[in-house]
């Protein structure tokens, strides 16, 4: 073995040398979370309400959407969009990819969160509001998403701490994300103990923070 | 303003379960209703057809005249479309058993949000009209409550002022002091009385309150199987009961 004797199991001067590269991955692991987030609770609205819309045609396909993402892997929709998609003359960059399929992805697991939520409203709040005359859209908006909402964001939380953790499959489409920039730092100097430890420390750090986030925004919802 | 209600041949059925079987009915505008019966005698499924939370199987019902699920189209009945029925509904309010009142709204909110949405009134003019009508009904101080902090009966009050606000022809009152503790009764059926002596609406009212239904109401309907057994003046109803069934029915409930 090579490894030199007097070497410490972990070399923080090492350590503080790639952290500037993993600071570059995590950017781009943020990025694609917040804005992967932010495209899934409103993809995931968008398709709860049309699996309730009247019109057979518009249910059945967010029912079949919402069947279809949550039925095959994350990482062949991400593969299908990279390389297939294309194809078709639609190109964006490898970000832009990742946080689309991430944010369709997780848009079919928060749509039925949405519909658990929805469903979660008495009957008689629909019926105040059409014996009120109330439009669907007020209805929704002003009557029943302020109901149904508050309830459900702590599943809504805990889809947004399991997409931080799986924006790492991002790297399989070339994207650098805060994995991929440790692997390439190790590879530079086939050391991999600090850049990975460094990376499952701000994993750990992060979702801890963001799941205790989530908890203070529900308490504060009621 | 107010309008008169006609109920032609209407049925309706759950299931197995015909819960009108052929109602024919005139009310005109202006005049004050109660239906009385035993549970499951259709009586609150008729409020909720006028309401057009629920559609007729067959029948119709028409509001000053005017079908509310079909319009005339070359000497037949076409359905109508979604604003027809919008149109006729804006003219008919409804008062909950379970008050229905929007847990996230103050109470100025819950009445404000009709008039301000649908009627299309100015925020201010909304809310002053929300308060003249919590006002009306003694809850001008209640304001900015959510409904959680209210006592069932001011809830319910909240939830006639919500109705009112929108000034409608018809009101419908569906057992509406039946979730309310006993001491909390009086002060909502005073407020209903009073809205029946200014004749200005047509008033519908499903009532347990037998002492309530026959001081207050000018006319009377027992309700059995999805039929009217008894339809008079309620002074007659209650004083001298055509039908053996009716007077079965209000001896039992007066005893209890």
């Amino acid at each position: 073995m090579t490894a030199a004797p007097d070497r410490p199991v972990f070399d923080w001067t090492y350590a503080r040398e790639v952290l500037p590269t993993l600071m570059d991955g995590l950017a781009i692991t943020v990025q694609a979370t917040l804005l992967g987030m932010a495209l899934a609770v409103t993809l995931g609205l968008v398709l709860a309400l049309m699996r309730r819309a009247p019109l057979r045609p518009v249910s059945w396909t967010a029912a079949l959407v919402i069947e279809f993402v949550r039925s095959t892997p994350l990482l062949m929709q991400l593969f299908f969009l990279f390389y297939v998609l294309p194809v078709t003359g639609v190109r964006f960059s490898p970000l832009t990819t990742g946080v689309l399929g991430l944010g369709v992805h997780y848009a079919a697991y928060c749509a039925e969160v949405y519909r658990a939520g929805l469903e979660s409203v008495p009957r008689g709040q629909w019926e105040a509001a059409l014996a009120l005359n109330l439009g669907r859209w007020r209805t929704m908006r002003d009557v029943i998403l302020p109901q149904a909402i508050p309830p459900i964001v702590p599943a809504l939380g805990n889809y947004f701490v399991a997409m931080f953790k799986d924006t790492p499959l991002l790297s399989a489409i070339t994207v650098v994300e805060l994995l991929q920039a440790s692997k390439i730092a190790g590879s530079a100097t086939f050391r991999y103990t600090e850049p990975l430890t460094l990376v499952g420390a701000i994993f750990l750090g992060l979702s801890l923070a963001a799941a205790w986030a989530v908890r203070r925004v529900s308490a504060s919802g009621r | 303003m107010s309008a008169s209600v006609t109920l032609e041949n209407v049925r309706k059925r759950y299931g197995e379960v015909e819960v009108l079987r052929g109602l024919d009915l005139h009310i005109p505008a202006g005049q004050t209703v109660a239906l009385i019966g035993p549970s499951g005698s259709g009586k609150s499924t008729l409020l909720r057809l006028l309401m057009t939370l629920e559609r007729p199987d067959a029948g119709r019902i028409l509001i000053d005249g005017e079908s509310m699920w079909t319009r005339p189209q070359g000497g037949t009945e076409a359905p109508a479309g979604a604003s027809h029925v919008r149109r006729v509904r804006g003219k008919i309010g409804m008062v909950f058993q379970h008050f229905n009142l929007f847990p996230h709204m103050t109470a100025l909110r819950n009445v404000a949000e009709a008039p301000r949405h649908v009627l299309g009134l100015g925020r201010d003019e909304a809310e002053q009209r929300a308060r003249e009508y919590l006002d009306m009904v003694g809850l001008g101080d209640k304001l900015d409550q959510y409904p959680g902090k209210l006592s069932g009966g001011q809830k319910q009050r909240v939830g006639i002022a919500r109705a009112l606000a929108m000034r409608p022809e018809i009101m419908l009152f569906d057992e509406v002091t039946s979730a309310l503790d006993p001491e909390l009764v009086g002060g909502v059926l005073e407020i209903m009385r009073e809205l029946s002596a200014r004749r200005t609406m047509t008033m519908i009212i499903v009532t347990h309150q037998m002492k309530f239904a026959e001081r207050s109401s000018d006319r009377t309907l027992f309700f059995e199987g999805g039929r009217i057994v008894e339809d008079g003046p309620s002074a007659q109803v209650f004083g001298q009961p055509a039908e053996a069934r009716t007077r079965q029915f209000l001896d039992a409930v007066i005893d209890a």
